[in-house]
């Protein structure tokens, strides 16, 4: 069951939004759709969603052909990016209007209302903000109400459009946490929209990825960091130094310990932190110096400069952990030798 | 900048006193000699005669029939003009469509139309050698030089006043509001009044206001489709004129007091729906914000 999407299609004038996207989310699971700007992610939520219908195709809401229905009949929850609170009315109401506009055979007494409204404001920890205004409370704060009132309708389907990417940084971290566990509490079908990689892979369970349109890669965080499978994933996903082995790198490549016997492409994309340093004290084994490194925390990220054969000069990063950079004891303009433990090949 | 004394940062204070002096001088000249001294005289010219006759020439039955007729009128025209105004702005504000901007257009029409001519319009067309002065004959159906022709004629002069207040609120609010109502299960009409008119509520106010000023002092295009039938076709503004022609300046301005206590009134409810709206925006463009 779950959430099944066939050949969707969509196009704004000349522009191609989403091209034959086909994708099937399984009940109960915590999708992130990734992507730059552009590639069709929030296009594809709202049409999911019913706010949008799409050219070709179509959507199944655990089972059931909705390509037709409007939204107001898909039993989704959606969360905007601005929240879109109804200013006018209080936390409580907010809460309590997908209940109040329900057919008046469905409609729960004012004593049901009441309680199933206080139930959520004390899932998301605001009961006491219940007869506040809208704009008294903070970003965090009105996100967290706009969640309690999706909620409320008890939707088969919870969509976020970029929920966070209004709130300051601080916020954001705790607030991905939070829906992370809420979602392990609650088992709702999730699916959200963001461009934030970090963000998708702390708190989906799938990550769908998502380029012009097309579905790139859909793994777990781990398949799609560790297991990239196109040039565009493994660029998008983290940090990546890329090699191509048309720059006469092959030379350099081996001599750094990359093997590519049997490497799929011609391209190598290495991740800083498959990239080990040691200090070299002589010139002639090497042409890579460190040239700066930033403190990330837990680990160091250096730059380390190379001379290209033809003159140019060409940056490389690796992280190590910070313990491992004091062992090193290195200093700027330090000469370096690199050992490449793995690669990505590319075409 | 011609700062001669050093302390200020805001910029109107950096004005030299000669220029602000001046600038507040044009300012209060202005609003005495366009706003308070015709106010004034209204007043003086309608109790020229004191109390009582100024009652007196109010409770004449062609100046009762003159206001009974103007709030006839406006009573008929603002309700229709605000539904009008309401649906053309949902239209617009919320979906795409050809000829959208050329509707647009058309709802400034009145704006850039003479009363005069708006007036003449309707007797070309429902007049007795009108278009369709022939078949209204027939059926003996009196549009000009009666009721209907009058609130036809408002109607046009003042349809414009409520759309052109909602469009661009409507447009500023956005529709994300409207979006979630939906998602939540309520229908078109539930969101409708639930939702979109509490958002736009001083707004619409606002525009009714303007509409139901405008309805009931409009002269120009009532003076041509009314044919001046005392106690039948004459609303107020056109009774003053019809006093004023024939001497009874007691009467003239004592109907025109009663315009002017309208202006007043209108003035100030106009600017604290003014200052509502203000609050209204400023909420929702810090909510676009955060």
């Amino acid at each position: 069951m779950g959430i099944n999407l066939h050949n969707i299609s969509k196009q704004f004038g000349q522009f191609t939004a989403l091209d034959a996207i086909n994708l099937a989310i399984p009940e109960g699971e915590l999708v992130a759709l990734l992507g730059p700007s552009g590639c069709g992610k929030t296009t594809l939520l709202r049409i999911i969603a019913g706010l949008e219908h799409a050219d070709q195709g179509e959507v199944f809401l655990k089972g059931e052909n909705v390509t037709h229905q409007s939204i107001k009949n898909r039993q989704i929850g959606f969360v905007f990016q601005h929240y879109a609170l109804f200013r006018h009315m209080t936390v409580f109401d907010n809460i309590a209007f997908g209940l109040r506009v329900k057919p008046k055979k469905l409609r729960p007494t004012p004593a049901q209302l009441r309680e199933k409204v206080h139930s959520l404001l004390q899932l998301v920890q605001l009961d006491w903000l219940h007869d506040r205004f809208p704009d008294q409370l903070s970003g965090g704060q009105r996100q967290r109400i706009a969640l309690a009132r999706a909620l409320a309708v008890e939707p088969s389907v919870l969509l976020l459009d970029e929920p966070f990417g209004a709130l300051d940084a601080s916020v954001r971290k705790d607030l991905r946490l939070w829906l992370r566990h809420l979602h392990h509490e609650l088992n709702v079908t999730s699916i959200f929209v963001t461009h934030d990689q970090e963000e998708a892979m702390e708190v989906a369970s799938q990550i769908v990825v998502l380029n012009h349109g097309k579905i790139e890669q859909k793994g777990t965080p781990s398949e799609i960091y560790d297991h990239p499978q196109t040039d565009f994933v493994s660029r998008f996903i983290g940090q990546t130094n890329v090699f191509s082995l048309q720059d006469n790198e092959s030379n350099w490549l081996d001599a750094t310990g990359i093997t590519f016997e049997g490497a799929k492409g011609i391209v190598a994309h290495v991740r800083p932190h498959h990239i080990m340093v040691e200090k070299r004290d002589d010139a002639a084994h090497t042409d890579i110096f460190l040239k700066d490194w930033q403190h990330l925390g837990a680990t160091i990220r250096l730059e380390l400069n190379r001379q290209l054969p033809n003159g140019k000069a060409s940056t490389i990063y690796a992280e190590m952990p910070s313990e491992k950079f004091r062992e090193l004891a290195l200093t700027k303009g330090d000469r370096v030798a690199l050992h490449i433990t793995h690669a990505h090949w590319f075409n | 900048m011609t700062a001669v004394n050093s302390k200020p940062t805001s910029l109107t204070l950096t004005d030299a006193t000669w220029v602000r002096a001046t600038l507040v001088g044009i300012t209060v000249l202005t609003v005495g000699l366009f706003l308070v001294l015709p106010l004034a005289t209204v007043l003086l010219e309608a109790f020229a005669k004191g109390w009582a006759t100024y009652f007196d020439s109010l409770m004449q039955p062609d100046a009762l029939a003159a206001m009974r007729l103007t709030l006839l009128v406006a009573a008929i025209t603002v309700p229709l003009t605000t539904v009008f105004g309401v649906s053309a702005a949902w239209a617009i504000a919320r979906f795409d469509f050809r000829g959208k901007n050329i509707l647009l257009t058309f709802i400034d029409l009145p704006f850039s139309v003479s009363p005069v001519i708006a007036g003449l319009i309707y007797v070309l067309i429902f007049g007795a050698q009108g278009w369709l002065g022939p078949w209204l004959a027939q059926h003996d159906i009196k549009v000009i030089f009666a009721v209907p022709g009058i609130v036809l004629a408002t109607l046009f002069v003042t349809f414009p006043f409520v759309a052109r207040e909602l469009i661009p609120l409507m447009q500023e609010i956005g529709h994300e509001e409207e979006e979630a109502a939906l998602s939540l299960g309520a229908s078109g009409w539930q969101t409708f009044f639930k939702v979109t008119l509490p958002n736009v509520k001083w707004g619409l106010l606002y525009g009714v206001l303007l509409c139901n000023a405008r309805a009931m002092g409009e002269f120009g295009a009532v003076s041509v489709v009314s044919g001046h039938i005392r106690g039948l076709t004459n609303t107020l503004p056109l009774h003053i004129e019809v006093s004023y022609n024939e001497y009874d300046f007691v009467g003239a301005f004592a109907s025109a007091s009663l315009l002017a206590g309208l202006a007043v009134l209108t003035l100030l409810l106009k600017t604290f729906l003014e200052w509502k709206l203000k609050q209204d925006v400023k909420a929702s463009r810090q909510a676009a914000i955060e």
